[in-house]
């Protein structure tokens, strides 16, 4: 794989657009082409060298094209918007929209990623070593599908509305979700190994969520099926036990909930419902 | 500034030109008989077609409904937007664009003047701050009448003349031009209980029928002697069935016409043109429809053709985008205006594969292949209800295609295509008849004088199109007139170069007109303050509050009425 290393010269004081920084745009161009790109800064067209110093390669082809991006760029939003193949790594934070609409390739975030992380995406990975922040594999505002497929890995803590609207692939957190994970959700998977906010898979009509950590209350819209010992997040097994819950029936929905046992002895009263 | 269009080839069907090879002179923002050659700026258009700019009489462009839209769809423009660049400034379009947008991309189509067909009187003053920001284009602003609750109570007590007097103030007070009536007297209904209201039923509380309602502003209007006909949008729109409703309603003024005038518009008749019982039953009554406007003078209608695509639907029909909002479930704004009307908003898809949008597609073409006098007949996709205004040169070229409009049948459900007459319908429109249909007969309905044509004294509203009329078979071609029609090579707006080859070059403030309607003064004299008194007990504003003065307008056109047609 091709390396091409751009380095931010200093932290933008206004918004940057990324939509520009992707293997599928920089694929095939020399080093100086790809630093007279231009982009958005603010309202004004910059080009590329304004902001970074270009090293390494580009290859032929995107798919074998890995562009790493050092620096602080929580300004620079919609980084590897629409990519379809290649790799990203971002070694620092990064703002807004990372992967918007993406339908494959790999972006590795080592550092914070802000809102909006894989929304609308269709495919593809994206991995964040940090925190990130609200509607994480949701869609755009107004859209009645959030992300579609493809896999979000956060290591750390997300904001709400994690997986709003979405409808296909699987979001994994390692650390804690705000409320309203999973609102409306339609289909895949989130799975949060730590604890959750109120409003869980509020209105949701289908899809699945695994919680093992604590979580305040369930919906009364959501009734209790089972106690299972364990279930599976993309094939992998995860121990359990979890409650099984089903809902929201305000919705007429069949999502399901597996809430951990061990962490939530204050859904035991729950319990007596299981037929 | 003078200028010459030479060697174009024209079509004027106002002044009988039919793509003749001329030469058309403007000076002063007015077209001439000639102008100096040596001075004048001379414009090569040779063997393009040059057209009089386009009159659009029913585009929903501003108002309270359309922000509506604009706000709860950030999903329609966030992929279709424009960056600032030159004249333009940045908007975003697609079904509701911003209000800069409108005027750019109207501009690119050809057209120059747009109406915006329905704004409650209350929430008229955003309708002008609206329209003062569209750039380029002439516009104007249709007030409903048709649940107006002081409407409603005059002519239940018979006192036309008095609600002459106070459609007079109104109109004048708020800068409307002509009487619009959205299902008379369902929206009111719908507030007690009834989804469905009946052409012949009793409206609750005020005892009087829509029949009554269309019949006594049919009246009034003549009274008045407002430019424009009675602009009807009629009951039980988008019900299986309601054909019958349609033409109940245009049959209902029939005794009331003199000569050969119209005195009633029936608008987006797509629309109300549905046979069957359900949607399961649903069929195109188009052919009835056709048949009536055909032996009838009386009555002018538009299309509000489907496109299929994503879209908004909006109207002041309240409770039918209610039904709508419970067939599909998704987003739905409603709104209720105090003493006056009620609207809706809701996002729709049309989809080819869906048998009732199969069939509402067939619906519109037929009423404009099916209806022999373009004259009668106007294009129109009811912008954004059916699609927005930026596919018409899509509906023109179905309308002058029979290829084209094959395309799309073969890929429609089967039962659509069999249950509609469009596959057996050959007629193709010509530009002649399309510059009809589009301009000439349009600012004829709306009163406009000096628009639609290219005669000596017409205002310099022309567009010119990199298409020649005479090589071009647009039966065959269809795709060479689609591009043609989508990027005008040229669009003159007052005698001022507005698009030079299908991009923005000057964007100048398009006036906006209005009626000065007057009734006589002794019954103004007693309805105003009585309308006043009323004010109080109804309105959450103050009377004073009410009026729009001239000068808010960016642009202000008044008309005067016309002689009252006894």
């Amino acid at each position: 794989m091709a390396e091409l290393k751009l380095k931010l010269k200093a932290p933008p004081q206004t918004p940057v657009e990324g939509e520009v920084l992707t293997p599928d745009n920089l694929a095939g161009r020399s080093l100086n082409e790809i630093l007279n790109l231009e982009t958005w800064r603010g309202n004004r067209r910059v080009k590329l060298s304004e902001l970074f110093t270009v090293e390494g390669e580009s290859a032929s082809k995107p798919s074998d094209l890995h562009i790493i991006i050092e620096g602080d760029l929580r300004k620079v939003r919609h980084l590897g918007a629409r990519m379809s193949a290649g790799k990203i790594t971002v070694n620092g934070s990064v703002g807004t929209f990372v992967g918007f609409e993406m339908t494959g390739g790999t972006i590795v975030v080592n550092g914070d990623a802000d809102a909006f992380v894989g929304m609308g995406m269709s495919g593809g990975v994206i991995e964040v070593n940090g925190n990130a922040g609200d509607a994480v594999g949701s869609g755009y505002w107004g859209t009645r599908c959030g992300m579609k497929g493809g896999l979000i890995l956060v290591k750390g803590n997300v904001g709400t509305a994690l997986g709003c609207w979405m409808k296909g692939g699987t979001i994994r957190v390692g650390g804690n979700a705000d409320v309203f994970t999973g609102v409306r959700m339609q289909g895949g998977t989130i799975f949060v190994a730590g604890n959750v906010g109120a409003k869980l898979g509020a209105a949701m009509v289908d899809g699945k969520i695994v919680v093992l950590g604590n979580v305040p209350n369930i919906l009364p819209s959501f009734h209790i099926d089972e106690i299972r010992p364990n279930t599976k997040v993309d094939g992998d097994k995860i121990e359990g036990p979890f409650y099984v819950f089903h809902g929201d029936i305000t919705e007429g929905g069949n999502g399901k909930l597996f809430i951990s046992v061990e962490k939530n002895p204050h859904l035991k009263h729950r319990e007596a419902y299981i037929f | 500034m003078e200028y010459l269009l030479k060697n174009g080839y024209v079509v004027d069907p106002v002044n009988k030109i039919d793509c003749e090879r001329m030469d058309i002179a403007v000076k002063d923002g007015k077209i001439v008989e000639s102008v100096d050659e040596s001075k004048a700026k001379v414009i090569d258009v040779k063997n393009m077609l040059v057209m009089p700019g386009g009159v659009d009489l029913h585009s929903h462009i501003a108002g309270s409904k359309v922000n509506v839209g604009r706000l709860f769809r950030p999903e329609d423009h966030y992929k279709d937007y424009e960056v600032k660049s030159g004249v333009r400034r940045s908007g975003v379009g697609h079904s509701v664009p911003s209000t800069f947008t409108t005027g750019y991309r109207y501009a690119i189509l050809g057209y120059t003047t747009v109406f915006e067909p329905a704004t409650p009187p209350l929430k008229t003053l955003h309708t002008h701050d609206e329209l003062n920001d569209i750039p380029i284009i002439d516009k104007a602003c249709f007030p409903l009448f048709g649940n107006n609750w002081f409407v409603m109570e005059y002519i239940r007590d018979g006192k036309l003349e008095e609600c002459a007097a106070y459609i007079a103030w109104l109109m004048r007070s708020i800068k409307g031009y002509a009487i619009k009536v959205v299902d008379p007297g369902g929206v009111e209904a719908w507030k007690w209980g009834i989804t469905s209201q009946d052409f012949d039923q009793e409206i609750p509380r005020f005892g009087i029928t829509p029949r009554e309602i269309v019949r006594g502003l049919v009246k009034v209007n003549k009274m008045l002697g407002l430019p424009h006909p009675v602009h009807v949008h009629t009951n039980q729109l988008g019900i299986p069935g309601n054909y019958k409703t349609t033409l109940k309603t245009m049959d209902a003024v029939k005794d009331l016409a003199t000569g050969d005038r119209s005195i009633l518009h029936v608008t987006h008749v797509q629309f109300n043109a549905y046979g069957g019982v359900d949607y399961l039953s649903f069929s195109s009554h188009a052919d009835d429809i056709a048949d009536y406007v055909n032996k009838n003078p009386h009555v002018t209608i538009d299309i509000g053709q489907v496109i299929f695509g994503d879209t908004t639907t909006m109207t002041a029909d309240g409770p039918f985008e209610y039904k709508l909002f419970n067939l599909l479930r998704g987003k739905w704004a409603n709104a209720d205006v105090e003493v006056e009307t009620g609207a809706g908003v809701v996002p729709i898809t049309y989809s080819r594969s869906n048998y009732v949008h199969a069939v509402m597609w067939c619906i519109g073409l037929e009423l404009a292949l099916l209806i022999k006098d373009p004259w009668r007949v106007f294009i129109t996709t009811d912008h954004p209800n059916g699609g927005p205004f930026t596919e018409y040169p899509r509906v023109f070229s179905w309308l002058m295609s029979k290829k084209a409009r094959e395309r799309v049948l073969k890929r429609i459900p089967r039962l659509a295509r069999v249950r509609t007459n469009l596959k057996d319908i050959d007629r193709e429109y010509t530009f002649y008849e399309l510059a009809i249909s589009t301009r000439a007969a349009t600012a004829k309905i709306l009163g406009l004088s000096n628009k639609g044509h290219l005669g000596v004294g017409a205002d310099a509203d022309i567009a010119v199109y990199n298409i020649n009329p005479k090589e071009v078979n647009p039966s065959a071609d269809y795709k060479i007139v689609m591009q043609a029609f989508s990027r005008a090579y040229l669009t003159m707006k007052d005698g001022e170069i507005i698009v030079k080859d299908g991009e923005v070059v000057a964007a100048p403030v398009g006036r906006t007109y209005w009626v000065n309607a007057k009734a006589p003064k002794d019954v103004e004299d007693v309805v105003i303050p009585e309308v006043k008194k009323r004010f109080e007990e109804y309105y959450t504003v103050k009377f004073e509050n009410y009026h729009i003065p001239e000068s808010y307008l960016a642009c202000s056109a008044p008309i005067q009425p016309l002689e009252p047609l006894g």
